[in-house]
């Protein structure tokens, strides 16, 4: 926003010398690329705010909007004013008192809430302040725990990042009207459950943060590890949650949210690795590492390691260090699994999980041999915890075929393809198969 | 706001329970009545008896028609309600998770509506309009 500010200012004082609300035929038109680039950066911020002042989201998308397209015919007449953001706060708040006048004609009850708002009028640069803060709080109401998970994603991506509903159902393969229809419901949640619009109480902070963390991860995935539909979307999903989680280390910077950052940096530093131009799927073992980004990772890096010595981390930042550790080792072989089945042993300490054992048991095979490794994910599998997880049966094979008891990695590979999902991963159990069956 | 807190629990467990833990746990219900009153969020509230003793009640083409049990039967059973005043969802669910029997259980919190000549909410024809895509674009 500052180097924004700047450019507007500059311009405006190079060319007229002169305040930005004169008129003045030398200044550079406030081209529509312009307004509409303006909108990316600003809509989201002015929407929160709105939020707040107006109390209802339908209102304040409402507001948003006129206020915009009051902009875009004053401001190429008038100029950008000095501050654009309050403009539009306090633009698109009159619209809205003059909408709810409009409806007061059939209803008192109107009548009484545009006074209070009017009454509440403040100055714009007060606006100004709360801004910030109202971003946060979107994001808190938003990803409030009683609204349903998969409501909370879809608002989130709708309300906080700004996506329209279309983009939003055909990234998550759902039909606009019902991903519209989710939307609605959330809202109206919101309304009459009394959702309040704040960040919450310390006591209550650091579940609440939890819900949001795990909103913008499940986000993260669903743009990174599906690969059927339009790939294009699901990957412009990742990048959402890695921008929501940065606005997020921005305002609200907290260990965990710098581990959810990092985590979600070290794993899209190999998205280019991870796929190959058929999209099929690669894993870790054969990606050529020459492809991850390596600016990502030093970014990633750095944040897992201010994460980890504020002591204050969580299971995000341990995943994250997990990722660091493979960003680090120019192969397979040269990794240090020693290190890493550390970080699992303080991850199944702390946030013990079927899931977290499998993969535990997995780099226990790399420190130690594919025997141990094995003997674990047996045991795991005997416990039946994970009997119908396609992963641990697609680990039980590869340790089977590299301990070459051929007929058991068979045998295995084919149950994980009954349980596989995806395409791309069950292609490549196909190709495992059909590996075997050349041996 | 006000918001009923609907309290929840299997009564087969909560008939295991010895006369002295019953007990315990009843008390604790009244300290916590205590607290909610003294603080302004206790507007009324009950405990039931069991379901064993509960009738449901219908009226049908202008005859009652009565039945022994309660309305459904489900794994948890309603064993009483506190009606609270609260500012937002956030305190009614803090609120809601000092009742006593949220540890045994489960509390359904929700919020009360209120009953108007007409224009009454939810229930009638409540479907909201979806809203639209209302980027700048739309518009131009």
């Amino acid at each position: 926003m500052q180097n924004l500010n700047a450019h507007v200012g500059k311009n405006i004082d190079n060319n007229t010398g002169t305040s930005a609300h004169n008129k003045s035929e030398s200044m550079p038109p406030v081209t529509r690329t312009w307004l509409n680039q303006f909108y990316e950066t600003e809509s989201r911020r002015v929407l929160a705010t709105l939020i707040r002042l107006l109390g209802d989201f339908d209102l304040a998308e409402e507001a948003l909007h006129e206020a915009f397209t009051a902009a875009l015919t004053q401001w190429p007449v008038d100029g950008v004013p000095d501050n654009p953001r309050a403009w539009l706060v306090s633009t698109g708040r009159f619209k809205a008192i003059d909408q709810i006048r409009r409806r007061a004609r059939f209803t008192v009850s109107y009548e009484d809430i545009a006074e209070q708002l009017e009454s509440e009028l403040a100055t714009e640069d007060e606006e100004e302040q709360g801004i910030e803060d109202d971003r946060l709080r979107l994001i808190f109401t938003c990803c409030h725990p009683a609204i349903a998970p998969e409501a909370q994603l879809a608002l989130t991506l709708r309300e906080v990042c700004g996506l329209t509903t279309e983009e939003i159902a055909s990234a998550f393969l759902t039909s606009t009207p019902t991903l519209a229809q989710r939307i609605v419901r959330a809202k109206a949640k919101i309304r009459d459950a009394g959702i309040p619009y704040e960040v919450p109480e310390p006591e209550q902070l650091p579940e609440r943060l939890q819900s949001v963390l795990h909103v913008i991860y499940l986000i993260f995935n669903e743009g990174y590890s599906a690969s059927s539909g339009n790939s294009l979307l699901r990957h412009d999903l990742a990048a959402e949650a890695i921008r929501l989680a940065r606005l997020l280390c921005q305002l609200l910077p907290d260990p965990e949210v710098e581990g959810l950052l990092a985590l979600m940096l070290l794993q899209d530093s190999r998205r280019a690795a991870r796929v190959s131009p058929e999209g099929d799927l690669i894993l870790l073992e054969q990606q050529d590492r020459t492809l991850w980004d390596q600016q990502q990772i030093r970014e990633g890096i750095g944040l897992v390691l201010r994460a980890l010595g504020s002591r204050r981390f969580g299971s995000y930042s341990l995943q994250a260090a997990i990722a660091a550790v493979h960003a680090e080792a120019p192969n397979m072989d040269a990794t240090d699994w020693q290190q890493i089945v550390g970080l699992y042993d303080a991850l199944l300490e702390r946030y013990p999980s079927p899931i977290v054992e499998l993969n535990r048991a997995v780099a226990i095979a790399m420190r130690d041999g594919a025997e141990q490794g094995l003997q674990l994910i047996d045991a795991l599998l005997a416990r039946g915890a994970l009997s119908d997880y396609h992963l641990a049966h697609a680990a039980r094979a590869d340790l089977c075929r590299r301990l070459g008891h051929l007929d058991d990695a068979r045998a295995a590979y084919e149950r994980a393809l009954t349980l596989a999902q995806q395409g791309p991963e069950q292609r490549f159990l196909h190709r495992r198969l059909a590996e075997l069956a050349e041996n | 706001m006000k918001y009923l807190a609907l309290v929840y629990y299997d009564e087969k467990v909560m008939e295991r329970m010895s006369q002295q833990e019953w007990d315990v746990l009843n008390r604790e219900c009244m300290e916590c009545v205590a607290s909610l009153t003294a603080n302004g969020h206790f507007i009324t509230g009950s405990p039931l008896l069991p379901t064993s003793s509960a009738t449901t009640v219908r009226m049908r083409d202008n005859r009652i028609t009565t039945t022994d049990g309660p309305f459904a039967e489900t794994k948890e059973q309603l064993a009483g309600f506190y009606m609270l005043e609260a500012r937002d969802l956030n305190e009614a669910i803090a609120l809601a998770g000092k009742i006593p029997p949220a540890r045994y259980g489960s509390i359904e919190v929700r919020p009360t509506r209120e009953l108007r000549e007409e224009g009454n909410q939810a229930g009638g024809n409540a479907g909201t309009k979806p809203t639209g895509n209302r980027a700048l674009t739309d518009h131009q």
